[in-house]
């Protein structure tokens, strides 16, 4: 009785105290917001545009955190920037051109034609395009479109960009983790797991005794390598992702070329192990009325879709849930910045610490529900079906 | 179509789609045959090892109540046997006792007999002796009180006198 009262007081307390720095960071921001009111004297539509730019800029602020780059970041801006430059690979008209990232990124606006290997480029907001012919008005060489999108030709750009460095970084990890704990194995035959090897051998047996075995019955030995490949290589670059300084940091598990490249060899492993019911399955669908197969194929034509459609599921489910996550954390901090209070912080710091705990779990959650999915196609692909089990 | 043109976040990216591809293609080969075959070997061996010491104990538990099993009903022969003995030997004593006190009475009865039989023999050879001795005694002894008697005429005519008397008398 006395213990709840105190946690309900307690629990009050903290309200209070959000409650009330909640509104003292609004007033703060409102009183701010007066104050300019007052000292501006340029126009409504002036102010709104000021106001949009300064939202675009924490927009682009968020998309530039959680997309690739050729740089790794830390922090400053200009000329105060500290970042690790990384190497440039292009793979131009002239052949692979190679430089740092930091020797052609003074100008990010198009405006400054440079030249490797006789071959000129400009860099346009991290990217490099070959320049048009003519200077345009805004004194970039590039072109862009109605959505800002340049329309240049461009090299194909096979840098070693963060994303790429981060996802080497997390390979090595993984390779350095599981071969140590292989030595372990092959050294501690028979005896039980110690250090490290007790530490994920838990996660090796979730992986195979309750997503593989459930979902792919006795044939589980033959995909098991690819399973614990997926669940451990999702699940540490979502961990590297919450680290929120070098070697983490990066949004490589809520990039959607990775994402594509996973649920691509879920695909591959999907259709090249699928027996002669499944095809059976999506062509000539047993137990559906004979008109939804002929003359119009409707039930195959759905089936078939429905191989595509897994992976695409699968590659955005992994891509969105952790983008988002990042997202999340990063507008939370922005909250500090667009109600212009440090005292926001005192609401905004502690959701985002409790966002983090939840991307934790999201992170193995997401590795789980990738692996179990995967497992889930590849096994309904191998699955015997029987002539009596119609459905 | 259009939304993937705007948002780069959705459009992938061709460059680090290949570096994925390789690298996940590297990191795959290489743990699937220096850390997933082996871990997966191991774990499989030990799991079989475990199951196998199950079995095993379990066996030797069955071994064991079988051989306490075999122990008793040993034990439980061995009793009877030893009580077949103990009654076998018990029915032997009683008869060897009852055989010997038999015997012994026997022979003690024909001892007996026999030590009548000599001692009636030796009674009466010894009466015979005494006779012997007590006839030839007398014979002396008249001869003695005889010769005594017939040493004086006198009593000798008194004797014959009396004698004479008696036959008189008779």
């Amino acid at each position: 009785m006395n213990n709840k009262r105190h946690f309900t007081s307690k629990f009050f307390r903290a309200i209070a105290l959000f409650t009330l720095f909640f509104i003292l960071a609004l007033n703060n921001a409102k009183a701010i917001d007066t104050l300019k009111d007052a000292k501006t004297t340029v126009s409504d539509t002036a102010k709104a545009g000021i106001k949009a730019e300064k939202e675009e800029d924490i927009s682009a602020t968020i998309l530039h955190h959680i997309g690739d780059s050729h740089e790794w970041h830390f922090w400053g801006e200009g000329e105060n920037k500290v970042a690790i430059p990384l190497p440039v690979i292009l793979y131009t008209k002239n052949g692979f051109v190679t430089f740092l990232s930091n020797k052609h990124d003074a100008d990010q606006h198009g405006d400054s034609i440079f030249t490797v290997k006789g071959q000129s480029m400009v860099n346009f907001e991290g990217k490099y395009y070959y320049p048009s012919a003519t200077k345009y008005a805004d004194g970039s060489y590039v072109k862009v479109d109605e959505n800002n999108i340049p329309i240049n030709d461009k090299p194909l750009d096979v840098s070693i960009t963060k994303n790429v460095l981060a996802l080497f970084i997390s390979v090595a990890l993984l390779l350095i983790i599981f071969l140590n704990i292989a030595a372990t194995y092959k050294k501690r035959t028979g005896k039980a797991p110690k250090g490290m090897q007790s530490a994920l051998e838990p996660f090796i047996l979730f992986v195979r005794d309750d997503i593989a075995i459930p979902q792919l019955g006795h044939k589980y030995a033959k995909y098991m390598p690819y399973l614990l490949t997926v669940f451990f290589f999702v699940w540490i670059n979502n961990l590297l992702g919450l680290i929120p300084i070098f070697p983490g940091g990066t949004n490589l598990t809520g990039n959607i070329a990775i994402t594509c490249m996973l649920a691509l060899c879920t695909f591959f492993i999907t259709t090249f192990s699928g027996n002669k019911s499944y095809w059976k399955h999506i062509f000539n669908t047993p137990g559906v009325p004979w008109w939804l197969k002929f003359p119009v194929p409707l039930m195959p034509l759905v089936e078939f879709i429905g191989i595509f459609t897994k992976p695409i599921a699968l590659m955005i489910r992994l891509f969105a849930n952790i983008t988002a996550g990042h997202i999340l954390i990063l507008s939370l901090i922005s909250l500090i910045i667009i109600l212009k209070s440090v005292y926001v912080s005192a609401f905004a710091i502690p959701f985002v610490l409790f966002i983090s705990l939840i991307e934790l779990l999201v992170g193995f959650l997401q590795a789980f529900i990738f692996t179990i999915l995967s497992a889930l196609f590849i096994g309904m692909a191998i699955e015997e079906h029987h002539a009596e089990e119609h459905h | 179509m259009i939304v993937l043109s705007v948002n780069p976040l959705v459009s992938p990216d061709p460059g680090l789609f290949i570096w994925a591809v390789v690298a996940f293609g590297i990191l795959f080969v290489l743990l699937r045959a220096f850390a997933w075959k082996p871990i997966l070997a191991a774990l499989t061996e030990r799991e079989q090892s475990i199951e196998d010491a199950l079995a095993r104990a379990e066996a030797a538990k069955e071994e064991m109540a079988r051989l306490t099993g075999e122990n008793e009903a040993l034990l439980k022969e061995a009793r009877i046997e030893r009580d077949n003995i103990l009654r076998e030997a018990k029915k032997m004593k009683d008869q060897i006792v009852s055989d010997a006190k038999e015997t012994a009475a026997k022979e003690g009865a024909r001892m007996i007999e026999k030590a009548r039989v000599e001692i009636d023999s030796q009674t009466a050879i010894a009466l015979a002796l005494v006779k012997d001795q007590v006839a030839s005694l007398s014979i002396e002894i008249a001869e003695k009180i005889l010769q005594k008697q017939f040493e004086d005429k006198g009593k000798q005519d008194a004797l014959v006198a009396d004698l004479l008397k008696q036959v008189k008398l008779n």
